[in-house]
């Protein structure tokens, strides 16, 4: 099934991780190509990130997920190219909250 | 009240737990209770926790509005856990429609100058997703400073603010544009991305920057150029292509400067060709940058043999196994098929193969495709192919496809007849989808088509005994029927000889008139083409009185009116009823994009009688042509004509009025006043275009040896009438016969009432003022009539 819809004046990308549908919606004039290498590569950080990640992980965690995706993406624009900066600078990020973060699951690397 | 609230993971645990949306609902209700009483006790501890819950609530679905003030709370805390769950808050709650979003500026203001790296890129990103146009003016100065930090981490995130910026309020561009230049110089992948983005923008929001910019194309050649020749990096490639991400920004920049710029697209002509040759497209990484090339090559002034390359390898791509590639293939050589039309044609087999493809995305653009790629050469097998997949496509594209092959065949049709088959194979395929000017186009074809007459009507007639379900097509085949019903019981050699009875052919009719699948318009049509069918056929017209009899009490009030005046056309005007149904003249329509013109009805010719009548008119009297025009076109009660065509017609006599005024029905003047040599005098003027206006010029001459000094003239008429007096020219009537005064009175009598006027004078004369009144004795009648 071709990965490309067409929804009002936008394009929606999508590519389908197990049971979940990773959506983007890109302007006319975008790539639909590498929107999908986007994607792709977000799922990556996610799963070097978790470590494996599957889908309970995104739900537990949904405020890491746009934590991480904060890092990829700015303003809807790919910020950083560099995967290892981007984990790097969650890491940090990390860091930096107390360590009584009781609600939040420690990540297993 | 202390309540021990649910952690954030026990609350999803318990919310996941939940068997029906109703439990859903009410685990989440409690929930956001507690959420906002603890909002209001303000624990500022717990207060993270507590929106983090809530923006899992608004996430699926639930309002969460109160928590808005929260974030703002939350930013401005030292803490960084606080600030982190606070502007994300911002990003999903706030946005801006709502007044409070301009709050969080002051907090943003302080972090961005005050705040630690990571504390800056959180402010950083919530301006670039949410930011509206005041806010982007308040911190413009702020973000500039960013840009110019040593630090790649935060500058990288400061170019990304000042795009979202630039877009949100271009005046600000003229801030963001002349770091740019050295900014292009880093070796930051994200900063260089970023300042491609931001180039970009200024370049589309402003031509001045455009040309500014494109004498950095050599330097973006360069970087590309770098990027594709030295060695794959893993940090930044993927699956043996460097950086893919920049590779694609950077060509879509060479695109934009390159547009329609001889100089920056020879610049760029060689690399171009290099990229496209080299990029390993084992992996969607280097289709998507080839794509970009192909792109790029397309829409710039490239050398002949690069365009040639880059259609080639849209071709390739149309080959390609990945759906995602035949389908990027297809929307590109789409958008080609214009300017580079035989470069596209060369792989018009190919495109017609993706007509096949189930994905509905696919096969949309392969129709789309198709139909621009049909010509004179190729229509007959395209049109074959398309017919085909009209047969199986998805409803949605049905319509597209049908109006598609018949706009085709209207312009490249090779014979009437082929035209013809073509309609009615797709009436009968997809009939229900065609537009609705469908069928008077066909009904104009077959009408134009004489020597096809019989072969259309046996055609139709045919189809129609096979399915009278589709509208369109009965609607053509029953006037077919009509019209030349006759031809139906001939012999025709082009179809296969069948013996068509004048009992089937009533029957026929009769029910497509009585069945429910078809519409009251189609009903109209056959009983119309019943009724033609008496004049035609030669048997004897018993039942056709008695369908038109019967229906003269239908409930439908336009088949009622017809049948109740086809039944008078039996009664009473038998002698009449062949004249009347007699074959219809064929109808004046011009190509389909025309609309105005009336749609195959008869008054067009009658009317076209009437206009040709208005030229041969007499000249001699301007005000009783253009009453008769007022009496034809008033005449025609059921369709207002259009007053355009024939244009010899009435209009140049509307406008052919003469210039000066119309002698008028000569009144006599009137000397209505003398005293020592002072005399008045009336003048009546009647205006042929106004029969209620009345214009009395008076003149005021003076023949003593005094100058007649301070003249007021006055003047009253009955109530029912109207009087305007215009200023005079002067007060003064020199002596011995000199200028006279003249005044100009407008009388308004729209009632015809009989005129009497009552004049008042002053004036000075020989030292004496002198004042008159008096009423105007015998006054013309036909100065009121």
């Amino acid at each position: 099934m071709c990965s490309f819809l067409e929804w009002r004046d936008l394009k929606i990308v999508y590519k389908r991780y197990a049971s979940l549908y990773f959506c983007c919606a890109i302007e006319d004039q975008d790539n639909e190509l590498i929107t999908l290498e986007i994607i792709h590569r977000y799922v990556e950080l996610l799963d070097k990130y978790f470590g494996s990640v599957c889908e309970l992980d995104i739900i537990f965690n949904f405020e890491k997920a746009y934590f991480i995706l904060d890092e990829f993406l700015l303003g809807g624009e790919v910020q950083e190219t560099s995967k290892k900066n981007v984990l790097k600078a969650i890491e940090q990020a990390d860091l930096l909250q107390e360590p009584r973060h009781e609600y939040f699951n420690v990540p297993v690397y | 009240m202390v309540v021990s609230s649910l952690k954030l993971h026990d609350l999803i645990e318990e919310i996941r737990g939940a068997k029906t949306q109703a439990q859903e609902r009410e685990v989440i209700q409690k929930e956001c209770a507690h959420i906002r009483a603890s909002f209001r006790d303000g624990d500022p501890v717990q207060r993270h926790r507590q929106l983090a819950k809530l923006l899992y609530v608004h996430m699926l679905g639930y309002p969460a509005h109160f928590g808005q003030m929260e974030c703002l709370k939350l930013i401005a805390s030292p803490r960084f856990i606080d600030k982190r769950v606070g502007y994300l808050g911002a990003m999903l709650l706030l946005d801006e429609r709502h007044d409070a979003h301009l709050l969080i500026t002051n907090s943003i203001k302080n972090d961005l100058n005050h705040g630690i790296q990571p504390v800056q890129g959180l402010a950083l990103c919530t301006l670039s997703t949410m930011g509206s146009a005041e806010m982007c003016r308040d911190l413009a100065t702020e973000v500039e400073k960013l840009l110019l930090q040593p630090g790649p981490y935060v500058r990288k995130k400061a170019i990304l603010a000042a795009v979202h910026m630039v877009r949100k309020v271009p005046e600000l561009s003229d801030i963001f544009l002349p770091p740019c230049a050295k900014l292009l110089h880093e070796h930051h992948h994200g900063i260089l991305l970023g300042t491609i983005t931001l180039i970009m923008e200024l370049c589309q929001r402003s031509p001045a920057a455009l040309r500014h910019f494109q004498k950095v194309v050599p330097k973006l050649v360069q970087i590309l150029r770098t990027l594709v020749t030295t060695g794959y990096s893993k940090e930044h490639g993927i699956s043996g292509v460097s950086d893919p991400f920049l590779q694609v920004q950077i060509l879509r920049l060479l695109r934009i400067l390159g547009r329609n710029h001889e100089e920056s697209s020879e610049t760029m002509n060689d690399l171009l060709a290099q990229v496209a040759t080299n990029t390993n497209t084992s992996r969607n990484a280097g289709s998507a940058v080839l794509f970009e090339t192909v792109l790029t090559i397309m829409d710039i002034r490239s050398a002949a043999g690069l365009r040639v390359l880059a259609v080639n390898i849209l071709g390739h791509f149309l080959l390609n196994s990945d759906k995602n590639i035949r389908y990027v293939a297809l929307t590109s050589l789409l958008r080609l098929v214009q300017s580079d039309h035989s470069a596209v044609q060369r792989h018009r087999s190919t495109v017609v193969e993706c007509l096949r493809e189930t994905d509905a995305s696919l096969s949309r653009r392969a129709l789309e495709l198709s139909l621009a790629l049909v010509n004179s050469s190729n229509v007959q097998d395209m049109t074959k192919e398309l017919q085909a997949f009209l047969k199986s496509c998805p409803p949605d594209l049905r319509a597209d496809c049908a109006s598609g092959i018949l706009l085709a065949a209207e312009r490249f049709a090779p014979t009437k007849r082929w035209h013809i088959d073509t309609i009615l194979h797709v009436l009968t395929m997809a009939g229900t989808y065609v537009r609705d000017d469908a069928v008077a186009n066909l009904t104009q074809l077959i009408g134009g088509a004489q020597e096809l007459h019989a072969y259309s009507v046996r055609r139709l007639y045919h189809a129609l005994a096979r399915d009278i379900s589709q509208q369109p097509l009965v609607q053509v085949a029953t006037w077919c029927i009509g019209e030349y019903g006759d031809f139906l019981l001939e012999n025709c050699e082009e179809t296969e000889p069948l013996k068509v009875e004048e009992e089937e052919v009533l029957a026929l009719l009769e029910k497509v008139l009585q069945s429910h699948m078809s519409l009251p318009a189609t009903r109209g049509y056959a009983l119309t083409a019943l009724m033609k069918l008496s004049t035609r056929l030669q048997g004897d017209t018993n039942r056709i009185r008695q369908v038109v009899s019967i229906y003269g009490s239908c409930l439908d009030v336009e088949l009622q009116q017809r049948a109740v005046e086809y039944n008078m056309l039996f009664q009473k005007y038998d002698h009449m009823r062949a004249a009347i149904l007699e074959k219809m003249p064929l109808v004046e329509h011009s190509s389909p994009q025309a609309d105005e013109k009336a749609k195959g009805s008869r008054e067009v010719a009658p009317l076209s009688e009437d206009q040709a009548l208005v030229p041969t008119e007499p000249q001699t009297s301007k005000l009783s042509d253009l009453l008769d025009l007022l009496d034809d076109t008033s005449g025609d009660t059921r369709q207002p004509p259009p007053l355009q065509p024939s244009p010899e017609g009435g209009v140049v006599h509307l406008l052919d009025l003469p210039s000066t005024p119309p002698p008028p029905a000569s009144i006599p003047t009137l000397k209505v006043f003398e005293r020592e040599g002072v005399r008045l005098n009336l003048s009546f003027t009647r205006p042929p275009g106004t029969p209620a206006l009345l214009l009395i010029t008076v003149t005021t001459t003076n023949s003593s040896e005094d100058d007649v000094t301070h003249f007021i003239c006055q003047a009253a008429v009955p109530k029912s009438l109207q009087l305007q007096l215009q200023a005079p020219s002067g007060s003064t009537a020199t002596a011995r016969g000199g200028l006279p005064i003249t005044q100009l009175f407008r009388i308004l009598n729209p009632n015809k009432a009989p005129l009497r006027l009552k004049l008042r004078l002053t004036y000075n004369h020989f030292g004496q003022s002198v004042q008159e009144i008096f009423e105007v004795n015998n006054l013309p009648v036909e100065t009121w009539q």
